[in-house]
């Protein structure tokens, strides 16, 4: 390591990626800037600070060794199980489900985290699993069982989307530790015999999603008219966009949630097609570095979580754009660092340190 | 327990190199999602940017429409028919009302709104599906306006505004003429799903010349843009266009001559209709009793209507089309052409006895007393059954027919009006078609003298006037264009043939007394009519009838009287207009020859015709809007009591014969 005024710790750091990010909610910023009718209140102001306060955590969560991480896993995973009971006990009600665990301090939504506590979990589990049994059913049922108990519990808030995003980091560590190919294909098979089933289980919300997912214009003025609003947002932006300030569908407020789940529509709306396409590769940037991240890693722990994470920013990314486009149903995922709101950029950022993390653990054994 | 089923040794670095596999899969499926998302992003932002761009403006703009100011209908010479003045009105948006009682409650008292108002917009907000607005009132005073105005905020749901009113300078002269027009029915717009058929103050035309030169009266709506918030709100106002006029109407009538026809008509229930015989153009049109067109715009009310509708003058039909009656003995110049035009001697006599034996029925002349041997000029001018009974038979049905056809009978004419209906001449195969009974040789005798199955609309009558007149294949127009020029095509009839029954009709009319009709003499120096009248029987005269001497339907009540027609033209020699009047109940042809002497008058000297109406008018009760306001007076006061007709003295022959 060579000696310079910069502090070797702060060298080593990613900044490669550091800037990409800082980028991507720089870019939200100044969409959130022009969503508020040009102010930087009340969302652009506050959505900096809380990425300056997650990004120093971040930081401070890449010193952590490799050790460390994997001693959290088990605990992490059972308290945000125990937690998920507590909301279902005792919860309070808010937006008709429940999801949020009041602690007068801040309110906390553990299945936020738990889809990093997830992959933690899962993760850790392989890497105690010897690896002659990776073929075995023991290979199997106690990962399903690790995914199913938080899916079930969050989906029963009901919160669709998230329970969704669980099962799917999950399965990916699953997936990615050996677990025979074909089981896959019969749980796939398996998944869509139930879609008949889970359809008539679920909320009446949830299944009206749906219906309008498949046939938005059905109800125009009711719950289709998301959807609408936000695909007539996307289209009218055109190539490049109507110009910085000058989108009628976020200020006039035909685009609901336009700060929030939708403001990938409010900045398609400004920026066009151009925008689009940045956010998207900038994306793509930082999961080719996650992934990167994955492939160097040294243990079979560090190249099982840090894939997981990346993909879980993935499926972030991938729910969110595809529903504002109208490709999947209106789930609530927000579009991490650029959506105003803490949990799901809290969530992504401690995906990022921990990253770090391995990254630097790989550099420090080697 | 192996899920495969066999063993197979795995070693860290096979699961180190399964896990590169794989992260390789998992990391192209990332990719391929990314490139899915940006195409589908690329998708929408460019294939179909149009579709999104419009939906988007349609969000921002919001468009009120102002509706167009309707075409102008004008006469030959550009006097207004039908015109359009300012007028202030106020309507109810039913989406916006929050408490409907308390709101008409309010409007009734500054709007002095009456029982029949309320009810009727109650009735109106009931069917209303929300977004169509309610007329509460039309033509409002512009003080009332202004205070409906000022509050609007307290009275929400309220919408008053300014706009144009069709209005009809002749009223009910030109009732029928022109239609009317009214708010656009809720199934139009459920169909076409035009804004501007719900736009508050906007007509169509909903019958007659108004309803079928829809397009081309109606112009294209303005529109007054602004650009609101999703909920609503005004955020500015952007570019209005002005709405354009919709195009004149020029029409053939003339409008002096139709309110004439129409005030001289007086209290009959009737219809005269004037044409042009050298052009075709139709001058005058009208079936009287008539509805003010102005009453229907603003939605009329339930009284006014039924009182309308219980009128047995029928004042909601359009006679001149709509009403079929025989057609008497106006077909016996067409007879007389057809006899010519099959080679008859015109001098050959026929001795009319007063009575023609046809198989076991016997038919009786006019005058009982008959009119000895007679020619066809003297069987036309003195209207002699026996004759035209006798050489109809000869003529046979079969060639009297396509005569009465080349006429304009029973024909459909392409004219700009609403329930147009054809008469019928009969002949021999439709008898059989329709009646699977053979044709007879007294339904040949009826035909002959326009008795049996032959029907017509008066329109047709005036068209057979014209033809007979010009001797030439007039098609009747209603719609001015200067490209029509005169029209040519002939009957394939001579000169000396229609010279012949021209000087025959003269002398109807211009005889000294020989004639049927010569209380129609004009009273012009140097301009003749000529004419025949005719009459319809309404009712049979029995033997019964007969043996107590009620020949004379005069004397019965008015709805068994016979219908009384005359169709004539002047100049008698060189013939300039035809015309043709038709009296329901009017008992025989004279006084619808006095009818027709009066409106030809006004063609040729309108003042002495305006004394000769001022006279009848006094008798009548004044003039037109004067009479119907009475009625209506007196229809309010008495919902049972139907106006009672008054008709003009008929002059007959001292012995109580009438001729036909």
């Amino acid at each position: 390591m060579s000696r310079g005024i910069v502090p070797t710790t702060l060298a080593r750091l990613p900044w490669g990626m550091l800037l990409l990010i800082t980028g991507i909610c720089g870019f939200g910023l100044v969409v959130l800037y022009s969503a508020a009718n040009g102010n930087v209140r009340p969302w652009a102001f506050s959505q900096a600070w809380h990425f300056l306060l997650f990004l120093g955590g971040a930081i401070w969560l890449s010193r952590f060794r490799e050790e460390q991480i994997k001693a959290i896993a088990w605990p992490l995973y059972f308290g945000l199980v125990i937690l998920l009971v507590g909301v279902e006990a005792l919860g309070a009600v808010g937006g008709g489900s429940r999801r949020w665990l009041d602690i007068k301090v801040i309110r906390l939504q553990p299945s936020e985290f738990m889809k990093i506590g997830i992959v933690l979990a899962l993760a850790r589990f392989y890497d105690l699993l010897p690896v002659g049994e990776i073929r075995a059913w023991s290979a199997v049922w106690p990962a399903a069982m690790l995914i199913g108990v938080p899916f079930a519990l969050v989906m029963v808030q009901p919160d669709l989307g998230t329970a969704l995003m669980i099962a799917f980091g999950g399965m990916v560590v699953m997936f990615l530790a050996g677990i025979p190919k074909r089981l896959f294909a019969v749980g796939i098979a398996a998944v869509a015999a139930l879609v008949p089933v889970a359809l008539r289980m679920m909320h009446d919300y949830q299944r009206k999603r749906i219906e309008i997912f498949l046939n938005p214009e059905s109800d125009p003025q009711g719950a289709g008219y998301h959807i609408i609003q936000s695909k007539i947002a996307i289209g009218s932006g055109g190539l490049t966009g109507k110009g910085f300030l000058a989108g009628t569908q976020s200020h006039l407020d035909y685009l609901p949630e336009g700060h929030t789940d939708f403001v990938f529509a409010t900045m398609a709306e400004e920026w066009g097609l151009v925008g689009g396409i940045g956010i998207i590769f900038a994306y793509l940037l930082v999961i080719w570095w996650g992934m990167g991240v994955a492939s160097r890693a040294r243990t079979r722990f560090g190249r099982l979580t840090a894939a997981g994470l990346t993909t879980t920013i993935f499926f972030y990314v991938a729910i969110n754009l595809a529903m504002v486009m109208g490709l999947a149903p209106v789930v609530g995922i927000p579009l991490p660092l650029v959506s105003f709101g803490g949990s799901a950029m809290l969530t992504v950022l401690i995906c990022l340190g921990l990253l770090m993390a391995i990254d630097r653990g790989r550099e420090r054994r080697g | 327990m192996n899920l495969l089923g066999r063993s197979r040794i795995i070693t860290e670095q096979a699961l180190a190199y399964s896990f590169t596999r794989r992260a390789m899969v998992l990391g192209a499926g990332q990719f391929g999602i990314g490139a899915l998302l940006a195409g589908r992003m690329a998708w929408l932002a460019i294939a179909q940017k149009d579709k999104y761009d419009k939906l988007a403006e349609s969000n921002r703009v919001q468009s009120q429409l102002i509706p167009p100011r309707r075409g102008w209908i004008v006469d030959r010479n550009g006097l207004p028919i039908a015109i359009n003045r300012t007028n202030f009105r106020v309507d109810l948006i039913p989406d916006r009302l929050q408490d409907p009682d308390q709101v008409i409650d309010e409007l009734r008292a500054i709007l002095n709104l009456d029982r029949d108002d309320v009810q009727r917009i109650k009735d109106a907000l009931d069917r209303s599906p929300g977004y169509q607005p309610v007329p509460v009132a039309e033509d409002v005073p512009y003080e009332k306006f202004a205070a409906i105005s000022v509050r609007q905020l307290d009275l929400p749901g309220v919408a008053p505004s300014s706009g144009y009113a069709r209005a009809y300078p002749a009223g009910a002269a030109v009732g029928h003429l022109v239609g009317y027009v009214g708010p656009a029915a809720i199934e139009d717009y459920q169909r076409t799903h035009d804004p501007l058929l719900i736009t508050p103050g906007f007509k169509i035309g909903k019958e007659g010349i108004e309803k079928v030169m829809e397009p081309w009266l109606r112009g294209r709506p303005g529109a007054k843009r602004t650009e609101v918030t999703a909920h609503g709100k005004l955020v500015a106002d952007l570019t209005t266009r002005p709405e354009e006029m919709g195009h004149t109407l020029k029409l053939t009538i003339d409008a002096p001559l139709q309110e004439y026809a129409a005030r001289r008509l007086g209290t009959n229930s009737g219809s005269a209709v004037v044409i042009d015989t050298v052009h075709g153009n139709i001058l005058a049109m009208v079936s009287m009793p008539a509805y003010d067109p102005a009453s229907f715009a603003d939605g009329i009310s339930k009284a006014e209507y039924a009182m309308l509708s219980a009128d047995d003058h029928t004042p909601l039909q359009n006679k001149v089309v709509q009403a079929l009656y025989p057609p008497g003995s106006t077909v016996k110049p067409m007879v007389a052409l057809a006899l010519l035009q099959a080679g008859f001697d015109p001098q050959e006599r026929v001795n009319c006895s007063g009575v023609l034996r046809v198989g076991n029925g016997l038919f009786h002349c006019w005058r009982h007393s008959g009119h000895g041997p007679i020619d066809m000029h003297r069987a036309i001018q003195q209207s002699c059954d026996v004759y035209f009974w006798t050489m109809g038979r000869r003529l046979g049905i079969d060639r009297l027919a396509p005569m009465a056809r080349a006429m304009g009978l029973a024909q459909h004419y392409p004219l700009p009006l609403t329930g147009q209906r054809s008469g019928l001449v009969p002949d021999s195969a439709w008898k059989l078609a329709r009646y699977k009974h053979p044709w007879t040789q007294a339904d040949t005798v009826n035909a002959s003298i326009g008795q049996g199955y032959f029907l017509i609309k008066p329109l047709e009558l005036a068209v057979m006037a014209s033809r007979i007149a010009s001797g030439k294949a007039l098609e009747p127009r209603l719609i001015a264009n200067r490209r029509y020029g005169p029209q040519g095509g002939g009957l394939g009839l001579t000169d000396e043939q229609l010279a012949l029954v021209h000087a025959a009709m003269r002398d109807v009319i211009n005889s000294g007394g020989a004639g049927t009709a010569g209380s129609a003499r004009l009273q012009v120096p140097g301009v003749e009519m000529a004419g025949k009248t005719g009459s319809a029987q309404v009712r049979r005269i029995t033997m019964a009838d007969r043996a107590a001497g009620r020949t004379n339907t005069m004397l019965q009540p008015w709805k068994y009287r016979d219908h009384g027609h005359f169709i004539g033209f002047a100049p008698a020699l060189e013939p300039r207009y035809a015309i043709a009047v038709s009296l329901e109940h009017g008992a025989h042809g004279a006084a619808a020859a006095q009818v027709a002497r009066d409106i030809m008058t006004f063609l040729y000297a309108p003042d002495r015709a305006q004394t000769t109406l001022a006279a009848l008018e006094q008798g009548w009760g004044g003039d037109i809007r004067t009479r119907m306001a009475a009625q209506a007076e007196r229809w309010n006061a008495d919902h049972d009591s139907s106006p009672t007709p008054q008709q003009e003295a008929p002059e007959a022959d001292s012995n109580g014969e009438v001729p036909d």
